[in-house]
């Protein structure tokens, strides 16, 4: 029964953390707006916290270059598993417009692994919302197969 | 007997903590015209941080929590079986110096700042509740709680002065606005995560469910102000709460020598001038 109540407390409670790897700030605006009256994601638990100790959830957005590739693995390292990592925007995604500047070297997922993919150009909030919920369904599955510490890693 | 009100203090304290701090964030949520998490939101978060992976930042840091927890315990077993009210300020004043002694074990900048911060807000609130607990003491004659409850009027017609200082140390030890300086609940007005910062997983499950002992110690404190009436207690109890939530909503999060400032200048004045007033009386 303690492990019910433990799985159904991880999808209930997905704590945030939000790297900006470069990005052009479009992006970061629609990931916080999320967090307005508007949309409320604390109905689902969702929490902003800026701690990657503390955090479930790693959503970064912005192209990764030479210069935070470090950064965003370093964060990604601190994170206790289960975490789930959101790549948000066309940049995140494959380094966007920048791809083939000579400082960049690419999508989040040239140095981490990303489960979810959020398009966009900026991503809506609606969009990242979205992103946040398929990566829990992602969770909710790996749950049922017993392996979820194997997520994003 | 006593005993026995020790036990199902212990035991049933998570949950009515679970409880009250879920209805504080639905009801900030409602003040910002949100909608807010359920109810048991807070257990969800303890449960899920139980499951995370465990990364100890330092080999002595899982001590230092456990002697928190062990003190916020062992304060609320001492306050429900009616104890010494010295004994049980004491007890919890060690627990809150290993969270800050946790904390400075590590050396991220953040937590450290953070520990400083929280060592300040213990020495602000510290003198207010010892001269609460002196002016209880100049009343009732007695610190055992056990002689509080044997009055027969409340003490908040003697006490009414030492009642807002101690709204003070409330604020303070709850971590709400405009006091919320070593670990504020929203992150993002916060270095990193303050006091809390190097604490992860288990431990900080283990932190938050001390957390949900030390509201109900504090809540328990306050509730001795009407210790002549159920009806009585439970209204001053949700109209103190209601007032912390509505402080916490409307105010700013200040710094340190602000907090010292105000709350020393305002808490001092008033304790003295109840002290005083208390004392006058007793002599005359």
């Amino acid at each position: 029964m303690i492990k019910k109540i433990i799985e159904k407390s991880q999808l209930k409670s997905p704590w945030l953390i939000h790297y900006d790897c470069g990005s052009c700030n479009g992006c970061d605006i629609e990931t916080l707006a999320c967090l307005t009256p508007l949309y409320d994601v604390e109905r689902f638990g969702v929490l902003n916290i800026g701690n990657p100790k503390h955090a479930d959830v790693l959503i970064v957005t912005g192209t990764v270059n030479h210069r935070n590739q470090n950064v965003l693995k370093q964060i990604y390292d601190q994170m206790p598993s289960p975490k789930i990592i959101i790549a948000v925007g066309a940049c995140g995604l494959s380094g966007g417009i920048f791809r083939d500047a000579y400082n960049v070297v690419g999508g989040v997922d040239k140095v981490i692994p990303v489960d979810v993919y959020v398009p966009g150009c900026p991503a809506k909030p609606e969009a990242i919302i979205d992103g946040v919920v398929e990566g829990l369904s992602k969770l909710a599955e790996l749950q049922k197969s017993g392996n979820n510490a194997a997520l994003a890693s | 007997m006593n005993m026995i009100y020790a036990i199902l203090g212990v035991t049933l304290a998570p949950f009515a903590g679970v409880l009250i701090t879920g209805a504080d964030r639905i009801l900030t949520a409602k003040f910002q015209s949100r909608t807010g998490p359920p109810i048991l939101q807070p257990m969800y978060d303890i449960a899920k941080l139980w499951a995370k992976q465990p990364m100890i930042a330092h080999r002595f840091q899982p001590l230092c929590v456990y002697v928190y927890l062990a003190a916020a315990m062992v304060s609320v077993a001492l306050f429900f079986a009616q104890s010494d009210l010295l004994l049980i300020f004491f007890i919890q004043a060690v627990g809150a110096i290993f969270l800050v002694i946790g904390a400075f074990l590590v050396p991220s900048p953040f937590s450290q700042a953070g520990a400083n911060r929280e060592l300040i807000q213990i020495l602000t609130y510290e003198p207010l509740i010892i001269i609460v607990l002196a002016g209880i003491y100049l009343h009732t004659g007695s610190f055992k709680i056990s002689a509080i409850y044997a009055m027969d009027k409340p003490l908040l017609m003697n006490l009414p002065l030492l009642f807002i200082v101690f709204g003070y140390a409330l604020t303070i030890k709850l971590r709400k606005s405009p006091f919320d300086i070593s670990a504020s609940h929203h992150a993002h007005q916060e270095l990193v995560r303050g006091v809390l910062t190097e604490y992860s997983g288990k431990m900080l499950a283990l932190i938050e469910i001390a957390h949900l002992y030390e509201t109900i110690l504090i809540l328990g404190l306050c509730s001795l102000f009407w210790s002549s009436g159920i009806l009585g207690m439970t209204v001053l109890l949700v109209l103190t709460y209601l007032a912390e939530i509505v402080v916490d909503n409307i105010s700013a999060r200040m710094s340190f020598r602000w907090m010292l400032k105000s709350v020393w200048s305002t808490g001092l004045v008033l304790s003295a001038v109840n002290l005083v007033w208390l004392y006058s009386r007793g002599a005359a």
